[in-house]
């Protein structure tokens, strides 16, 4: 702490702390209560006084996940369908953030405005069609309808935010390799993108909290228990099991850790990412 | 599989007319000049195939008569749009809706502010401010189901929350917060509007500290105080920022669906119920999917128009 003259400056600093001190109460108790509800053994959950740390510490709920094959199903197929999402939504951002960034042709601004626009059509709307057409094509109930429809509210992101990443790179980059005899397409993929890795980063982790998120379109494309995500897989836990909060807690500690260590991970990338995407676009 | 493959078939076609009528044969010039549309042609066929075809069909559907159900559903006009509007509950959800929207909006915006002014202070250590900064972006990170789960046990009437609020004589009874008629949308809106504050703060953050030190300084050597400095600099030059978030966040807070559906299922007696819930229940439970569409589209034009005003103001930028 610096020196502080009494008066002036104690007041200010100690309303400071005391608004971050309840920012952090009202931000943190909920996940804290979450977490050690976990922990608890079921009869403990609305013990009276409420205690935030269980008096008998149990893993009860998380082996009960472990030990069946459906919950663990779950599991699986969240990481895969939002895997599979974020190699794709990836791979074709990645050119279409080139051709934006790096050429002007007809209908480019049209399309921009389109892809914009994409952003904010409500899911609902889409998803009426979509059961219609994922019904007509025989993809219904199958991975592929899920990474299919994904895409569609993963790519506008990921497409604005790798466009923003590659307008900062020099276009010189690129002209050195087209100098020197080689296409477009050597130029992207042995200069661009390996200059673009903290964009690409930021890119993947939000295509994947997107995608790992999502609800909707899964709760109603998919039918078997073979096919259910993580989001659909809590839901029907708390349908039939109403009163085993332990292990719907443990469920979600499991179900938010990927996102928590992404984000630990890409802080750096992706607060900066985001920004740049949300406010700029 | 047929109808999928003209589909792709049109769109591409669609994409690359102009160019290879313009030259008839593939020179190098037009070679050179389809280069930027290689590029974004899988985007653009994505978008055909999964958004713009979609959009007419749900227009589609919801000017017939048995939709998806029937094999020969006919054309009925504008029938389906009459019958929702004189649905009470269609109109008491666009109440519930924009209260749940324009009260969530506008305590992100209080509570991320006052959130981001309190971290950008230079009066608190950098290391405590950075793990501070991220602690409160956690409700961010949590998925709407969980957000759904985490409150409806903290606000369950043998909660946490009422035994705080008894021992506190605040209340003098177990409060049924998300089965009580009277209090289940706010308790919603009160989870929403935990769970969706961080984006704010970490926007208004990045926006503080571009703000320039300058302007405060020659605002100081002009006698200004620290409401005023607040007042004439802070604001305006965070007002770009808060604009574009807040019409985003209007945008999809107004789309909200799972919050809702796992805490309260738009109950109980519709007091919940928000559009797309609505056409949810319509659509899925009632299988009535030309109604559906009607109500989905509602919702399309009530999106699309704020969209308009984000776009203009994104572009004005």
């Amino acid at each position: 702490m610096a020196k502080r003259s009494f008066n002036k400056s104690a007041l200010p600093t100690v309303l400071t702390y005391l608004g971050l001190a309840v920012g952090l109460v009202f931000a943190g108790f909920p996940i804290l209560w979450m977490f050690f509800t976990s922990l608890k053994s079921n009869t403990e959950i609305f013990a009276l006084p409420p205690r935030l740390l269980p008096d008998q510490f149990t893993s009860v709920a998380y082996l009960s996940i472990f030990n069946d094959p459906v919950k663990v199903r779950f599991f699986i197929n969240s990481y895969l369908v939002a895997g599979v999402v974020t190699l794709l939504t990836l791979l074709i951002a990645i050119l279409t953030a080139y051709g934006f960034s790096r050429y002007s042709f007809r209908f480019k601004n049209t399309l921009n405005v389109f892809i914009i626009s994409t952003q904010t059509v409500p899911p609902i709307t889409l998803l009426i069609p979509y059961f219609g057409m994922v019904v007509a094509f025989g993809i219904f109930d199958t991975y592929f309808a899920l990474v299919l429809t994904y895409m569609v509210f993963t790519l506008p992101y990921a497409i604005l935010l790798m466009t923003g990443y590659l307008n900062t790179l020099p276009k010189e980059l690129d002209e050195a390799v087209l100098v020197d005899g080689g296409s477009s397409w050597t130029a992207l993929w042995r200069v661009i993108v390996p200059l673009s890795v903290p964009g690409i980063v930021a890119t993947a982790v939000y295509t994947f909290l997107l995608a790992w998120n999502e609800f909707l379109f899964a709760l109603t494309l998919t039918k078997s228990m073979d096919m259910r995500t993580v989001p659909i897989g809590i839901e029907l836990l708390m349908g039939q099991h109403a009163f085993e909060w332990n292990e719907m807690m443990a469920m979600s500690v499991l179900g938010s850790l990927p996102l928590l260590v992404l984000y630990l991970i890409a802080q750096r990338y992706f607060l900066a990412g985001m920004t740049a995407g949300s406010v700029k676009s | 599989m047929s109808s999928a493959n003209e589909i792709l078939m049109g769109t591409q076609a669609g994409t690359f007319k102009p160019r290879t009528r313009q030259r008839g044969m593939f020179s190098y010039k037009t070679k050179k000049r389809l280069v930027p549309f290689l590029y974004v042609a899988p985007a653009a066929v994505l978008f055909s195939l999964l958004m713009l075809f979609p959009m007419i069909t749900v227009l589609r559907y919801s000017l017939m008569d048995g939709a998806i159900m029937k094999k020969n559903a006919v054309f009925v006009g504008l029938q389906n749009y009459v019958t929702i509007f004189s649905d009470p509950v269609f109109w008491q959800s666009v109440g519930q809706t924009l209260y749940f929207t324009v009260m969530s909006v506008i305590f992100h915006l209080l509570i991320g502010l006052a959130f981001a002014l309190l971290l950008n202070t230079q009066r608190i250590d950098p290391t405590l401010r950075s793990i501070l900064r991220v602690l409160f972006i956690l409700p961010w990170l949590f998925t709407a189901v969980i957000i759904a789960i985490i409150w409806r046990l903290l606000l369950d009437p043998n909660g946490v929350v009422n035994s705080i609020l008894i021992a506190l004589h605040i209340v003098d009874f177990k409060v049924e917060w998300f089965s009580s008629t009277k209090t289940a949308l706010h308790a919603l809106t009160f989870a929403n509007i935990w769970a969706g504050y961080p984006l704010y703060m970490v926007s208004l953050l990045a926006g503080l500290q571009g703000i320039p030190k300058e302007l405060y300084e020659a605002a100081g050597i002009d006698g200004a105080n620290e409401v005023q400095k607040f007042r004439y600099i802070t604001i305006p030059q965070l007002m770009p920022i808060i604009i574009s978030i807040a019409l985003l966040d209007f945008i999809w807070t107004m789309q909200v669906f799972p919050l809702v559906w796992m805490t309260t299922g738009g109950g109980p007696i519709h007091s919940t119920e928000v559009l797309s819930t609505y056409t949810y229940k319509l659509a899925f439970s009632s299988y009535e999917f030309s109604l559906a569409s009607a109500s989905a589209i509602c919702i399309l034009i009530m999106s699309m128009s704020v969209t308009y005003f984000y776009i203009k103001h994104q572009k004005a930028r």
